[in-house]
């Protein structure tokens, strides 16, 4: 056995530039643990590139091709050219049609569409009469900013009708007008869309952190040893950590939607049972990946950072800051994966629109599969050894 | 199973890496019901890894064998419900009270009355009127009792212990191991790791174990006539005798004690031919001692650095 010391001369020692030999070694060692740390690593590259790619080809604030409605009591010629002219307008894309004022309604209530366009029976012949009939857009104005543009280009949509119909002649005034009614938020404020929004995003932002950290809490104070050589499973351990902040969550999302209420003069019309049960759905579903998240990170600083990159692409793809509807495809296929993107239309709905639950089938069987697929991934790769 | 009456733990050839690196190598062991079973060796050695394997928390990459008469490869749960582990590092919720730490464990195990058992316990650990204090607030030695309170809470049948007396005082420790021997009277078994010699020597039986693998177990005594050791205990002025005896023929070890100077060699007559020049020297005092356990274990663990790095 060999000993520590070592007899020899003592190492010299430089006093001269001593504050940048012990920055220099400070600035080594730094770069070594970051060189080590893989998830910072990949943050540095991720973080920019993820943004860069969404702002400039996922976001689109002036949006095109909106999914639109139209209520036809008319099959005719000059209704058929008003159609045409709308679709030309590169705003409206007509993707159902429909004959009866309640599917009309819902399709608007449910999300499904953004604008409903509405022929009335009888409307060639007035408009040949010159009694200037009203051909109504119905607009989801719960977003201001995906309606506004197509509503601002309405004005051209009567004379390119007109170009293309037999109705030649030289109209003293409009043959006919174009009603827009900006429903659910006629006054166009920003904030009845945003608040119920910021119930979604709140709530996705804590609940992810609350179970992101649960598990790798447990294995940093060692706690985990000992809980893994005790009788309990997998499955126990995830709801044993989840329900307790579905109730925080309760808690915040009430107080939101209260704040909204109240201080914001955000009406929720639609039925306050149904708000809060999709809601808890919701919170639920964002702490089992919070919760998944946690059995992936090897610590806790890991754990903040996937949360963390999980939750920039839910504000910019939900359609929280930016229209959902004028996405590409693609970034609609991934906006269709994040919770908030389903909660979002859910509160919307139910806040502003008052939807009931047939209208918000589809987003609330979403976010259960969601919620079951995250639960899923978590049990199965929560380590039962310490291998 | 015929050994399972009073073979608590039964394993052959464990074998278990991480990362390319062989933890423990061919490890086989048996120990009866009712002993106080010492696993003994340097850091690094294996014995956590061991003790793990045992209780279900790391699967070993090759080796057989049962734990409580259940198979350690298929029956984690079941031995999971008979043992309580007490891990190296404090392992309870610092931020839970003593009864709350207490009444997590009894509930995970399904006792029926959750509260009074904990209630009990506190009251056999000696913390009644502490019960509401933070885990994290005791005494290290508090803490090992509290441990060791929560893992035999549930009445298991076997105790493993990793290195449970660490960072204790002297006191607390002897408290410690009366509390394990009282335990193994009423029949629990006890596995318990150790850097200590003289916990070493209140265990009935002790393994050695070094880098992996398994280098001598039995009774304390065994243990020492096995090692073949002949030591010599040399008084008097010992200036800079430690460096001149290191390394010649026949001594494998000098090991300082106190005042003392231990010298051990397992081949008598090279050992004794080596140290001739010193022995007349004026001022020294030889005398040929038995070997401590400690001698041995030094011994053993030189050898295996020898042997496997």
């Amino acid at each position: 056995m060999s000993s520590i010391r070592t007899i020899g001369p003592a190492p010299e020692i430089r006093d001269r530039f001593g504050f940048w030999r012990r920055t220099y070694a400070m600035m080594a060692k730094e770069f070594i643990q970051l060189r080590r740390d893989r998830v910072s690593f990949a943050m540095i590259v991720a973080i920019p590139v993820m943004q860069l790619l969404l702002f400039g080809y996922a976001i689109n604030t002036t949006p095109h091709h909106l999914p639109s409605a139209v209520l036809l009591q008319e099959d005719s010629d000059l209704a058929r050219s008003v159609l045409k002219a709308l679709e030309n307008t590169a705003y409206f894309r007509f993707v159902y049609e429909v004959h009866d004022v309640d599917e009309f309604d819902n399709l608007l209530k449910s999300g499904k569409v953004l604008f409903g366009v509405e022929i009335p029976r009888g409307f060639e012949r007035a408009v040949r009469r010159g009694d200037r009939p009203a051909l109504l857009i119905a607009a989801d104005a719960t977003d201001p900013v995906a309606a506004s543009s197509a509503l601002g280009s309405l004005g051209m949509v009567v004379q390119t009708a007109l170009q293309h119909d037999l109705y030649i002649g030289d109209p003293p005034a409009m043959p006919f007008e174009i009603r827009a009614h900006a429903r659910y938020n006629p006054a166009a404020e920003s904030r009845l869309n945003i608040v119920p929004g910021l119930v979604g995003t709140i709530l996705t932002m804590t609940m992810l952190i609350f179970t992101a950290l649960s598990v790798t809490r447990e294995i940093e104070r060692g706690t985990m040893e000992s809980l893994l050589s005790m009788p309990i499973k997998p499955v126990e351990v995830m709801l044993g950590k989840i329900v307790p902040y579905i109730l925080v969550g309760f808690i915040q999302a009430f107080l939101i939607v209260n704040i909204g209420v109240f201080l914001f003069g955000v009406p929720v019309l639609g039925n306050l049972f149904l708000l809060a049960a999709l809601s808890t759905l919701f919170i639920a579903a964002n702490l089992a990946i919070g919760y998944t998240f946690s059995t992936i990170a090897q610590n806790q600083l890991q754990a903040i950072q996937m949360s963390f990159m999980f939750f920039l692409p839910s504000i910019l793809l939900s359609g929280f800051m930016f229209p959902f509807a004028g996405m590409p495809a693609w970034a609609q296929y991934v906006g269709e994966c994040l919770p908030l993107t389903h909660y979002l239309r859910i509160v919307r709905a139910i806040m502003l629109k008052g939807a009931s639950m047939p209208n918000l089938r589809f987003d609330a069987a979403a976010l259960a599969i969601l919620m079951l697929v995250a639960m899923t991934i978590a049990v199965t790769r929560f380590r039962r050894t310490l291998d | 199973m015929n050994a399972g009456n009073d073979i608590a733990i039964d394993v052959k050839g464990l074998t278990k890496s991480f990362g390319g690196r062989e933890v423990v190598h061919d490890l086989s062991m048996q120990v009866k019901r009712g002993s106080i079973y010492g696993f003994l060796g340097p850091n690094g050695s294996g014995k956590t890894t061991t003790i793990r394997i045992l209780c279900g928390l790391l699967t070993p990459d090759s080796g057989e064998g049962t734990c409580l008469g259940y198979d350690i490869l298929k029956d984690a749960e079941k031995i999971k419900r008979q043992v309580g582990y007490m891990t190296q590092r404090f392992s309870l919720y610092q931020d839970l009270s003593v009864r709350e730490n207490l009444e997590f464990v009894a509930r995970l195990y399904g006792l029926a009355d959750a509260r009074g058992a904990a209630r009990d316990m506190i009251r056999r650990l000696g913390l009644s009127g502490r019960e509401e204090q933070l885990a994290g607030e005791l005494s290290g030695g508090w803490k090992q009792r509290l441990a060791l309170g929560a893992c035999t809470l549930p009445n298991p049948q076997l105790l493993l212990l990793d290195e449970p007396t660490a960072g204790v005082d002297p006191k607390a420790r002897r408290d410690f191991w009366n509390e394990i021997h009282a335990l193994a009277a009423d029949g629990l078994t006890v596995l318990v790791s150790t850097h200590y010699m003289d916990e070493a020597e209140r265990c009935h039986e002790i393994a050695y174990i070094a880098y992996g693998h398994l280098l001598a177990h039995g009774t304390v005594d065994e243990v020492i006539a096995k090692s073949a050791l002949t030591t010599y205990t040399v008084t008097g002025e010992l200036n800079g005798l430690a460096a001149e005896l290191a390394g010649k023929p026949g001594i494998d070890m000098v090991a300082p004690f106190g005042t003392s100077l231990h010298v051990s060699g397992r081949d008598v007559a090279a050992l004794e031919a080596s140290i001739a020049p010193w022995r007349e020297r004026s001022g020294l005092h030889w005398q040929t001692s038995h070997p401590s356990l400690e001698d041995v274990f030094i011994e053993l663990m030189n050898r295996s650095t020898d042997n496997f790095q």
